[in-house]
């Protein structure tokens, strides 16, 4: 294992870092809060030498991603970045980045959605584009962006997968705050992303090729299903690349993170930062002698369903946490894929609620927590939901 | 400058079998356009007619490498196809010397795609990008674009017994747009002076930075004419002096083509469907005011070509 070094760093300034040590040969990207400090960082970086990068200050994150996209399959190592609205505006163009088969690598920091409008964290741009064909990647703080970003670069590109992959953290909760992080050396990361050797690119002149064409009913279908193909290469190069991650980090990456999991009775499910608090609380009911435990999703998309159904088949209860909401009525999206992944659980039929919270950056606290806990408890108790969807920390 | 017959025997970068109607002129321009290139080149265009009927699966209709993205992001994709050739020239993966041409409708270029052709000619991208100003939206099937002509019949700018008149508005002023973003060249081309375009193409080629051209693109179904008729209908428009053939060199304005004798628009139009109720009876009134635009838009080119 290689030195690494401890340091303060926000999430912002550590996902910068990675970008940095990645050196990517174009970056397109736009400000939005959030995000606004990587963009900046790494003008910087472009300023004072320190990467190779051509650096494009698009006119809108709709052109953030068109000129990536336009690099990336020109035969560049290509990265953007963003945030909420800027997600948002990019949409039409993520999903031509996956039909593309473009391996495209974006930090997105977590904000609202409008209306109203509201800069703080909740999951609901990313949530949105998770039907787009990009893997989505969560991470719980700093250290998680910064080594997530390292290793999408080596899933995106690997040949099996060839598809665009975004890296979530929280807004200000971790992109602007304060941890603890180790750090890899610049030659470590370099070597580990390796160089970029693209199969087909446009820049390729003696081989010319039609990027974009157009597809009729006798194409199309099969040109998606190639797509489909696709993620399901996925798990298996998120794994192969979280074992040779560890070999240089030390640190421990899978498909999702089981916390006191295996003996565990009710369970909770949450993405990102506020598994941070979660543990804590699992770990103080655990010291009461209570079976609780948590699992935090990494890989979002593709949707490890199998893996997951297995670790939570035979819970008495799962509250699955959301921060986002789908407006279906029947939960948030993380619900509603854990509840399809567990139609077909061995086992006795799991008992399953959904929590919303956090939406706009409302704070969610380990007293809150510890009442999804009871909840669950109550119901494993006496067999019976009472109320499948609850929203959490809200007026009524 | 290369004669017509040198240029004749070139390869063709654009080839035949594609799709376009019969007397389409887009694929005419670029054609054209493409003659003017002597280095390797990547060409991106917008969604559009000469997208869909050049590209269609598995075919395709370009010899050289192509991109299509999207209908509004012509001008950011080969912004950033070019970055990349020179993020990885200089890393010495890349020795060639390649343009860049990006291509648009009037829709993907005057409406849908003006702020990501705004973003890319400001950041001074080293691409040209030529508009083929059909003047509507011809691919979904001809509606009124902001490149339509005062007076136009478009499918959403209908003659009705409501509105006897067409589209309403005036046309926006591309070119004057692009050059106002102080761009190292910017000019108006049609392909009946094809002297003139390629000419125009070599130079847009040559400049450092960013490069516009618009040009004129007749659309047979849309504009309503003889497909025979094509050339012809772009000659009308220049000799009427409806559209001038211009140029702006740094700053420098230089109107390439001056009619001995300039028409009047009507001559144009007349051979048009798409103007044919304003010959009827009741709009002589609207047909004098697109004579006095023309006439003063003519004026005012020369009195700034006149201003060095």
């Amino acid at each position: 294992m290689q030195v690494s070094k401890r340091v303060a760093i926000t999430g912002n300034e550590a996902v910068a870092e990675a970008m940095r040590q990645i050196n990517p040969d174009v970056v397109a990207a736009y400000p939005i809060t959030p995000q606004t400090e990587i963009v900046q960082f790494f003008a910087d970086f472009v300023s004072d030498g320190k990467v190779d990068t051509e650096f494009v200050t698009v006119e809108s994150e709709h052109s953030a991603m068109s000129a990536t996209v336009g690099a990336s399959a020109a035969g560049a190592r290509a990265m953007t970045a963003t945030s909420s609205q800027g997600l948002a505006l990019m949409w039409e163009v993520l999903y031509i980045a996956s039909g593309l088969r473009l391996p495209i690598v974006a930090p997105v920091v977590n904000r609202a959605l409008s209306a109203p409008i509201n800069i703080h964290c909740d999951h609901s741009d990313t949530m949105g584009a998770r039907d787009s064909g990009w893997i989505q990647i969560y991470s719980e703080d700093a250290q998680e962006a910064y080594d997530n970003l390292i290793q999408a670069v080596r899933i995106a590109e690997h040949p099996d997968v060839l598809l665009p992959t975004m890296v979530t953290m929280d807004g200000f909760i971790v992109s602007h705050g304060m941890g603890n992080a180790k750090l890899l050396n610049d030659d470590v990361v370099k070597k580990f992303v390796g160089e970029y050797e693209p199969e087909h690119y446009l820049l390729d002149v003696e081989n010319p090729i039609t990027v974009g064409a157009l597809d009729f009913s006798d194409w199309y279908f099969e040109h998606r299903r190639q797509l489909a193909d696709a993620h399901t290469k996925v798990k298996d190069v998120v794994l192969q690349v979280a074992k040779e991650f560890k070999e240089i980090s030390g640190r421990e990456y899978n498909l999702f993170d089981a916390y006191r999991l295996d003996d565990a009775e009710v369970a909770i499910v949450v993405i990102n930062s506020a598994a941070g608090t979660a543990k804590t609380v699992v770990d103080e009911l655990r010291e009461k002698g209570l079976k609780v435990g948590l699992l935090k999703i990494r890989l979002f998309r593709p949707f490890p369903h199998k893996e997951i159904a297995e670790a939570l088949s035979g819970k008495k209860a799962v509250a699955v946490l959301d921060r986002a909401d789908s407006l279906s009525l029947m939960g948030g999206p993380l619900y509603i894929d854990l509840r399809a992944a567990m139609y077909d659980s061995p086992g006795p039929r799991v008992k399953m609620v959904n929590y919303i919270y956090g939406l706009g950056g409302r704070d969610i606290n380990m007293e809150q927590i510890a009442g999804v806990y009871d909840d669950l408890m109550e119901i494993a108790k006496t067999g019976e939901i009472t109320q499948p969807v609850t929203y959490l920390g809200v007026r009524e | 400058m290369a004669s017509l017959k040198e240029l004749s025997m070139k390869e063709e970068l654009l080839c035949g079998g594609h799709r376009a109607c019969a007397g389409c002129a887009a694929p005419i321009a670029i054609r054209q356009a493409l003659t003017a290139v002597n280095t390797d080149v990547v060409v991106g265009c917008a969604t559009g007619c000469l997208e869909v009927t050049t590209t269609i699966y598995p075919f395709t209709a370009w010899n050289v490498p192509f991109i299509h993205n999207a209908f509004e992001n012509s001008a950011a994709t080969v912004s950033g196809v070019e970055t990349a050739y020179r993020a990885l020239k200089k890393k010495g993966k890349i020795k060639r010397d390649i343009q860049f041409i990006a291509l648009g409708g009037d829709g993907g270029t005057y409406d849908i795609g003006l702020q990501s052709l705004s973003g890319a000619m400001e950041r001074g991208h080293d691409m040209v990008y030529i508009c083929y100003d059909n003047q509507a939206y011809m691919n979904t099937g001809i509606q009124r674009s902001s490149a339509t002509p005062k007076g136009a019949s478009t499918t959403t700018s209908p003659v009705g017994s409501a509105v006897p008149s067409g589209k309403r508005q005036i046309r926006k002023d591309l070119t004057e747009i692009m050059a106002a973003h102080h761009i190292p060249y910017a000019a108006q081309a049609s392909p009946s002076n094809w002297k003139d375009f390629t000419g125009k193409v070599e130079k847009a080629l040559a400049v450092e930075g960013p490069a516009f051209i618009n040009v004129l693109a007749p659309c047979r179904l849309g504009w309503r004419f003889d497909p025979a008729e094509t050339i012809e209908l772009m000659r009308l428009a220049v000799s009427t002096c409806f559209w001038p053939l211009y140029e702006i060199e740094n700053g420098v304005v230089t109107v390439n083509h001056k009619p001995r004798n300039k028409k009047p628009v009507s001559e144009w139009m007349k051979k048009q469907g798409r103007f044919r109720h304003l010959f009827a009876p009741g709009n002589e009134d609207l047909l004098k005011e697109i004579q006095e635009d023309v006439d003063r838009n003519w004026d005012r080119l020369l009195a700034r070509e006149a201003m060095g």
